[in-house]
């Protein structure tokens, strides 16, 4: 096959995972609507009339509060979590790095945890953002001033720098679990194992927005992204500020995860799956790649919240937990070629 | 000659002019007070044994190290003032190691020369930069491929053609025969010269001097971080010279019309 008929087939692909999953998920629940319904609502929003539209005020209100904001919020987050982690594997020129995999979004999840504990409610949901971004940009830091060497992470040092993060996230989680209220720590457990159910407008709206900055900045460097995949020197032969370049794509992962994680908790190994199927299909070329990987991941985390409603009758998974475990195996598989390759585990 | 390399130097004018060029690492003195001009359109071959500081001079006068003591001037200013943009408008270098994150392929690899000259030059002349450096490197049955899925001396020599698409002034080749065949090696040198011919100035790090001797205009012998001698390959390979800073008996043999000298070890 051709690159164009590629990126045609992947552009169908990610149409038809979109548009399904956001209808399906408008639809189905403990309240199901039909679809023309669905469609009804959505276009009397823009000011067209039709009769599709839902005549019952509960079919509404169940779709512009609770599945609507869900949805979003799940395509903002998906799309978060899929552009960092291709801007993460381009800067560390590791297709291994995820921001799950090596602790950013636990550094973002004990930043919010502490948010609550502190006080949520002074600081209000932009305070918890704050917060969950700054865990994240200290994680990030961290991960990227130990586990780099001459430009290149191996990836055995990436994951053990990994381990080492995790481990202090979580220590740093337990001990504001510890000293937090009850109403707190169950608000902090929700985090740990991520969900969308709950979703409010005004959380969606400081998601979409941060969301969107960052995957445009990430656009706007994709060009040097691809030039920093000939190693460090190289790039910088070719014109590349590669320090400020790694400057800013740490504050966009931080950013991304943070404002992810925040509102929705740790939710692993999008930033992993989405960016590596992209590239399996088009390439490693980052403008697509990060455009995809944006639409990709907004699709696949939809479709995964459906699933957590669907997949037990009358109870809800945590999406965190389904992610995991179809991310973890995933992960195993590519560690298992890349190791084959290489002959080791540089 | 293309569009994009218009002469910014008449031929043999200086285009890099290093002074007293001196770097320390770790108690050590890889380069000592070391003075060397590279002139529009010539060769100008480093070499030296394993150490002697061929690849740090070659980082000093690239802009990628700066050196503790001593001035590095490209065309008339001093290197450390160029932002990372205008330099690669000015200099391309081939580093040693030319591994690849992620699997481009061969074809993205070569077009990545020309981002220097992003949004300033025209498509056409991308083109032809890109086609040129293709075919002056071999590598047409190549552009398909994944560069992750070739063998080493390919792999070199379609990272040569980048260094070759940035079409710049200067370009520095940090021992680019190392993993190539006889005749590629032949090749690279060959091209070498016709980059010189066109009024650009190449700097070349080589390790077999017969070869260095075939084909530079001059030659820097550098021993243990000091420029030993410059000049044409007849005054600087000397039995003598030869013998005494690589530590070994050599025979000098001149071959060919222009009795090009030809270095080999005194064998039993």
């Amino acid at each position: 096959m051709t690159l164009r008929s590629r990126t045609v087939a992947l552009v169908l692909l990610l149409a038809g995972l979109l548009v399904g999953g956001v209808l399906l998920s408008a639809m189905i629940g403990q309240f199901p609507i039909t679809p023309t319904e669905v469609v009804g609502s959505l276009l009397r929003a823009i000011g067209i009339d039709t009769e599709w539209a839902p005549d019952d005020p509960l079919v509404e209100s169940t779709l512009w509060v609770i599945r609507f904001p869900r949805i979003v919020i799940g395509l903002a987050v998906g799309a978060a979590l899929a552009v960092a982690g291709a801007v993460m594997q381009a800067i560390f020129g590791n297709p291994l790095a995820e921001p799950g995999v090596v602790g950013v979004s636990s550094g973002a999840a004990l930043g919010a945890a502490t948010a609550i504990v502190l006080g949520a409610s002074a600081i209000g949901l932009g305070g918890i953002a704050l917060f969950a971004f700054l865990g994240g940009l200290l994680a990030t830091l961290l991960v990227y001033v130990v586990s780099r060497a001459g430009g290149r992470t191996e990836v055995v040092t990436l994951l053990l720098t990994g381990i080492a993060v995790n481990a202090i996230a979580s220590a740093g989680i337990a001990f504001v679990l510890f000293i937090a209220d009850s109403a707190s720590r169950e608000q902090i457990v929700f985090w740990q194992l991520g969900s969308l159910a709950g979703t409010l407008w005004d959380q969606v709206a400081i998601v979409f927005v941060v969301g969107t900055i960052g995957v445009a900045i990430s656009l706007m460097l994709a060009k040097r992204y691809d030039l920093l995949a000939l190693g460090e020197r190289n790039a910088r032969h070719l014109g590349v500020n590669v320090e400020r370049l790694r400057l800013f794509s740490i504050v966009i992962v931080a950013l991304l995860t943070g404002v992810a994680v925040a509102f929705t908790g740790i939710i692993s190994f999008v930033g992993l799956v989405v960016p590596h199927l992209v590239r399996m299909i088009i390439g490693p070329a980052h403008r697509g790649l990060i455009l995809a990987s944006a639409v990709g991941g907004g699709a696949l985390l939809v479709i995964a919240d459906l699933l957590t409603r669907v997949l037990v009758p009358g109870a809800e998974l945590p999406i965190g937990m389904l992610t995991s475990l179809v991310g973890g195996p995933f992960f195993f598989w590519l560690l298992y070629r890349q190791r084959r390759r290489s002959g080791g585990w540089a | 000659m293309m569009p994009t390399t218009k002469p910014i130097a008449l031929p043999g004018e200086s285009l890099l002019r290093a002074r007293g060029i001196g770097v320390r690492r770790d108690d050590r003195q890889i380069l000592a007070s070391v003075d060397i001009e590279v002139h529009a359109g010539e060769v100008l071959a480093l070499v030296g044994p394993n150490g002697a500081g061929k690849s740090t001079l070659l980082s000093v006068l690239a802009g990628d190290l700066h050196a503790e003591h001593g001035t590095v001037e490209l065309l008339g200013r001093g290197i450390q003032t160029y932002r990372p943009l205008e330099l690669a408008r000015r200099r391309a270098v081939l580093t040693q190691s030319n591994a690849v994150s992620f699997p481009f392929r061969v074809i993205e690899i070569v077009s990545m020369g020309r981002s220097p000259w992003l949004r300033v030059s025209d498509l056409a002349d991308d083109q032809k930069a890109i086609v040129q450096a293709i075919e002056a490197t071999d590598i047409e049955h190549l552009l398909h491929r994944r560069f992750t899925s070739l063998s080493g001396g390919e792999q070199a020599r379609v990272s040569l053609a980048r260094v070759l698409a940035q079409t710049t002034p200067i370009v520095f080749l940090d021992e680019p025969t190392a993993a190539l065949d006889l005749r590629h090696q032949e090749d690279v040198m060959r091209l070498s010269r016709t980059l010189a011919s066109e009024g650009r100035a190449v700097v070349v790090v080589v390790h077999d001097l017969s070869l260095a001797a075939a084909y530079a205009n001059r030659i820097a012998l550098l021993h243990d971080g000091r420029l030993d001698a410059v000049g044409t390959p007849h005054d600087v390979m000397t039995a003598e010279r030869v013998g005494r800073v690589y530590g070994l008996d050599v025979q000098i043999h001149h071959l060919g019309p222009d009795a090009r000298p030809i270095v080999l070890p005194v064998r039993d």
